[in-house]
């Protein structure tokens, strides 16, 4: 399959080697086990292989069929379908790094317009072409900040309004380095300020989200304060789309910005791939990792784009590199860049308010339910806490009888919170489709 | 803004495009009762372009064009496995049950997806012979770095916490030095012999009770098969350290030589290069890695696991686990299922024999090509070549032509360049890998082409030296983008200052 | 290749004049030559730091590479070069002028009949 060789073509081609037949070309290989028996199904026709695929596909039960209240670091939103029409060109996906900026300008401008568009939507001066994932990023960020002081701050402030999955990469990233993690068991309803005294001249970095797991949106302002009196970064994971509506982080003088980009157009896809938003201040532009697109001229005078301050990376850098980053999510970039062209200034606005009013219609009517209560006080956007009366599996459960995903169980990520459901609701979701969600509620409490 | 007038091909950027009240998209009005806005935190200008959905199909459009991709031509970049990118991979990854699942939903309403996981799972498993394997790291670089921290985690475990040196020929690629470097490890670099092999001399005094590993690339940078491979193998595991297998080479081997029979202990796969996903204009990539049976409660979770076989009437009932003593996540979810969709779908179609077939092309491309320019370039290491080979792009009598200047006249053919300057042991390298998907007919007009430019390289050298000619761009000055560092486009406000 | 007859020489390629108990320190023009264009230097240490023989001090970099820039003998650091972070293109235009890097209190004279001399550099230089 997808082999061009007719009999002839091969025979020719041993020829010109000089060998008898393919089996020759492999006499290099130690002989243990050589051509072993594949236990693999026999290959199949197209027709065959989308049929089979399309079983597969048909044994799950979407968020187009069932009714889906489910957060958490991922979102229900709607892809216009410019953007898959975009990354569906083969110039663009069957290319790779754009190593040769002669043949790769269409990658290279639009990762830079990429960067461009993250910088006015978080508010900082630098951002890089991406990271696998909002994890990786923060982990990278926490990379970043350890280098920054030259190994001599060990300690990284982890705010527990971080994503569980976030902070368990952290976990994973730092576990062979000196790098000491705390705040992680500050409770997590006492907001920012409980993370202040924590802070001291061994901090590296304070990492916090906005919103929060939680769906909490704080002003962050006190605390970046008394991290740069200690002389420590901060860095404030985002969810872009809130930052159409919300004030950006560099406003609260964050050094560094990550991010989950996956709500920028990218489908849940059943958890990626999605995007890693890094940006940073110009200070600490040649502190980043990853790769950073930049504005140059071609010899024959027209603007043009490179990779450049490829100095920081892996391949001339190797084991004094901070980071092995190497493939970033380059397609994955693009759709946001078509994304946030397409809706632009209005648009993204128009869509934060969309989603912050249905969430905040969505809370008022479950909070208004017998035995449930709105668990933050704070502000929100899209995504909120419910405290229930019974065990959020238990409902979660039961409504999945009415065709209602209903919300992420906190349970599973903190202790003492097997009541609390997080509830996400965006532009998907229309009002019907909340009420129902209510009723469901109600019913399934009393039962 | 910067003088667009010069050039047809310089494209605008979208904020050069953007109109005050323009919209490319829209959304319908809220049908429910309005909140009042977060008092103290809605953004006061919010500086995004205001573009049409035409003009930005347009711009879009127009880019792709200014791109050379493995859909527009040869693209024989050594080490990135550039085949081709099936197009039926596209249409199963988008399909509604897959696309439109959340991470978190209950596992009963994604047993479909759970299963194929637990499938691709099986599948990597029997064609590299390895015990366990986990999905999760995002791309090559993520699963080098888990597999060092598997590495790092089992010797631990055992209690053997001096294990910190991990060994590295020097024909490998930077992201090995840098994955160990992050895991804490200390680097010994070890040479390459005449042969392109690992030197034993130089490995064997380097295996002591400190060793943890060694990460070996096979075949090698060189696009040779380490013919110690075997002996290099029985050194490091009687010093009781590990083998880590890069397998970024790993499309020469398929149905061929599995690295768990051969010796390797961690292995990662690259399903963007090997499993034909496509490379995305870098990345989305997936780092599958696979491990023996005494690595494997290390592995990173969630994996794909069956819970209960079922029976006649019941399907069997899939979840996801996390091994005892694993490692930990390297990434949020389930690795890069999207991208998993599609390798699971290319090895649906190419079946074991399929897969073996592919391999056996890759190679047979390559020593084709090698043959074709043997006697018009020197090849360093001269012998039967796995799925690539490295040339040297210069010669003793145009010492003005490097390597660069080769691949810049490359593209005014139409060809996109070889990787150039790697593996660092060979000078002026030029690394080709054409892939199995390749007909005779291109390979034959690159070889042509290659011999051509290197006439033009001895009776032209300036053609060379200031190609290219014939693409939308001539060479960009790096030194200017470094040294000026603009890295972010005007904002609307800034045109109106 | 251009080597001043009255600095001293690293292998590495760092050199020192000295003044006194006083060393300034830069790269050699060899050293910018084979890095071609510098775009970025870096400064790893701060005035009043003491630092070993062999130590890295800087970092340099040019598109395609990065070198460390060692310590030519021990000493306490008493000026830093700050002008050059901008103005990188000097290591290449006059790196034994506008681009000196660091001055620093020598700790260890002795250390200094360690280095080489013009000649012994443009020899070394001459086998690469």
């Amino acid at each position: 399959m997808f082999l061009p060789h007719t009999d002839a073509d091969r025979e020719a081609m041993l020829r010109t080697i000089g060998v008898d037949s393919l089996e020759d070309l492999f006499c290099d290989l130690p002989d243990v086990n050589l051509f072993p028996e594949i236990n693999l199904p026999p290959g199949m026709t197209e027709i065959e292989v989308l049929e089979e695929i399309q079983h597969i596909a048909d044994a799950n039960e979407t968020t187009g069929e069932l009714i889906s209240f489910l957060g958490a670091g991922v979102y229900n939103h709607y892809t216009p379908a410019v953007v898959d029409s975009i990354l569906r060109r083969g110039e663009f996906y069957t290319a790779y790094t754009p190593y040769q900026p002669e043949i790769s300008q269409g990658t290279l401008q639009a990762i830079f317009e990429y960067q461009s568009m993250i910088v006015a939507l978080t508010g900082m001066d630098a951002s890089n072409a991406s990271h696998y994932d909002g994890a990786t990023a923060v982990a990278e960020a926490v990379n970043m900040a350890y280098h920054n002081f030259r190994g001599k701050r060990s300690k990284v402030i982890l705010s527990p309004g971080l994503h569980p999955h976030y902070r368990e990469t952290v976990h994973t990233y730092v576990v062979d380095s000196d790098i000491q993690l705390e705040g992680e068991d500050t409770p997590f309803d006492a907001g920012p300020e409980a993370l202040i005294p924590l802070i001291d001249e061994n901090t590296a970095l304070v990492s916090v989200a906005y919103p929060d797991f939680f769906g909490r949106v704080f002003d962050y302002t006190k605390l970046v304060e008394a991290a740069h009196e200690a002389k420590a970064l901060v860095a404030i994971h985002v969810n872009p789309l809130a930052l159409g509506l919300l004030t950006p982080p560099g406003e609260f003088g964050a050094d560094i910005v990550t991010g989950e980009g996956q709500s920028l157009g990218i489908p849940m896809a059943f958890g990626g791939p999605y995007l890693g938003i890094f940006a940073t201040k110009d200070k600490y532009v040649r502190k980043m990792a990853g790769r950073i697109v930049g504005e140059t001229q071609d010899t024959r005078g027209q603007r043009g784009f490179v990779l450049t301050l490829s100095t920081r990376e892996q391949h001339i850098r190797r084991e004094r590199a901070t980071s092995n980053i190497c493939t970033n999510q380059g397609l994955l970039a693009l759709a946001a860049a078509v994304y946030l062209s397409l809706l632009g200034k209005n648009g993204l606005r128009q869509l934060a308010e969309l989603n912050y009013h249905k969430a905040h219609y969505a809370a008022q009517q479950i909070a208004s339910i017998d035995g449930f209560e709105l668990a933050n006080s704070e502000t929100f956007f899209n995504e909120f806490t419910i405290r229930c009366p019974k065990s959020a599996a238990e409902l979660n459960e039961a409504l999945l009888h009415y065709d209602v995903l209903g919300g992420y169980d906190l349970g599973k990520s903190y202790k003492g919170l097997d009541d609390h459901l997080l509830i996400a609701v965006t532009e998907m979701i229309s009002k019907e489709e909340i009420d129902h969600f209510v009723n469901a509620l109600k019913e399934v409490s009393n039962a | 803004m910067p003088d667009l007038s010069t050039s047809l091909k310089v494209e605008p950027t979208v904020f050069d495009i953007s109109s005050p009240g323009r919209q490319g998209h829209y959304f319908p009005k809220s049908d429910v009762p309005q909140t009042n806005l977060p008092k103290g935190f809605v953004r006061e200008d919010l500086p995004l372009p205001e573009i049409a959905e035409v003009d930005v199909v347009r711009h879009f459009t127009r880019l792709s064009q200014l791109n050379h991709g493995v859909d527009t031509g040869f693209y024989p970049l050594g080490s990135c496995t550039m085949k081709y990118n099936p197009k039926i991979n596209e249409e199963t990854a988008r399909l509604a049950g897959f696309a439109k699942l959340h991470p978190l939903q209950p596992t009963e309403t994604v047993q479909g997806a759970i299963g194929l996981m637990y499938e691709l799972q099986e599948w990597l498993k029997e064609i590299s012979g390895f015990t366990g394997l986990s999905l999760q790291p995002a791309a090559g670089a993520h699963g080098e770095l888990t597999g060092v921290l598997i590495m790092r985690a089992y010797h631990k475990a055992r209690g053997d916490e001096k294990r910190v040196k991990m060994l590295i020929p020097d024909s490998a690629h930077g992201t090995n030095p840098a994955s160990s470097a992050m895991s804490g490890l200390k680097i010994v670099e070890i040479p390459s012999d005449s042969r392109g092999n690992i030197d034993m001399d130089a490995l064997c005094a380097e295996c002591d009770d400190t060793l943890a590993g060694i990460m070996i690339t096979n075949p090698n940078t060189l696009g040779l098969f380490d013919e110690n491979f075997k002996e290099v193998c029985d050194c490091v595991h009687e010093a009781g350290g590990l083998i880590y297998g890069d397998g970024a080479n790993f499309n020469a081997i398929m149905g061929i030589s599995r690295p768990a029979d051969i010796g390797v202990d961690v292995l990662h796969f690259n399903l963007h290069k090997t499993f034909s996903t496509p490379h995305g204009g870098g990345g989305p990539g997936s780092g599958p890695v696979g491990v023996t049976e005494e690595l494997a409660p290390f592995l990173p979770g969630p994996i794909a696991a069956v819970l209960d076989e079922g029976n006649a009437e019941e399907p069997p009932l899939f979840g996801l686990i996390n091994p005892e003593k694993s490692i930990g996540r390297v990434k949020a979810f389930h690795g890069h299922f999207g991208v998993l969709v599609r390798a699971y779908t290319y090895m649906m179609m190419l079946g074991g024999e399929g897969l073996k077939a592919a391999s056996e092309h890759a190679v047979l491309n390559a020593n084709y090509i090698q043959a074709r320019l043997r006697d018009t370039f020197t090849i360093p290491h001269d012998r039967i070549c796995m799925h690539e080979f490295v040339l040297e792009g210069h010669w003793d009598d145009a010492l003005d032509i490097h390597a660069l200047d080769i691949s810049k006249r490359l593209m005014d053919f139409g060809i996109h360049p070889p990787t150039n300057y790697f593996p660092l042991i060979v000078p002026e390298a030029l690394m080709i890998e054409p892939t199995e998907t390749e007909s005779k007919e291109t390979l034959d007009v690159f070889a042509d082409t290659m011999i051509k430019i290197a006439e033009e390289a001895h009776t032209n050298p300036e053609l060379l030296q200031t190609a290219p000619h014939n693409t939308p761009f001539g060479r960009l000055d790096e030194v200017k983008a470094a040294r000026e560092l603009v890295l972010c486009c005007w904002f609307p406000e800034d045109k109106e200052e | 290749m251009n080597f001043p007859k009255e600095l001293k020489y690293t292998e590495n390629d760092e050199w020192v004049r000295v003044e006194g108990d006083e060393g300034t320190v830069g790269i050699t023009d060899y050293a910018q030559d084979q890095l071609s264009d510098i775009v970025f230097v870096e400064f790893l240490v701060d005035v009043g730091e003491t630092f070993d023989k062999g130590d890295t001090f800087a970092t340099v970099e040019s598109v395609k590479a990065a070198a460390d820039v060692y310590m030519p003998v021990s000493g306490e650091v008493v000026a830093i070069n700050e002008d050059l972070p901008d103005a990188p293109e000097q290591v290449n235009s006059d790196p034994y002028g506008e681009a000196w890097m660091i001055k620093i209190k020598v700790s260890d004279a002795s250390e200094l009949s360690d280095l080489l001399d013009a000649a012994g550099i443009e020899n070394l230089e001459r086998d690469h």
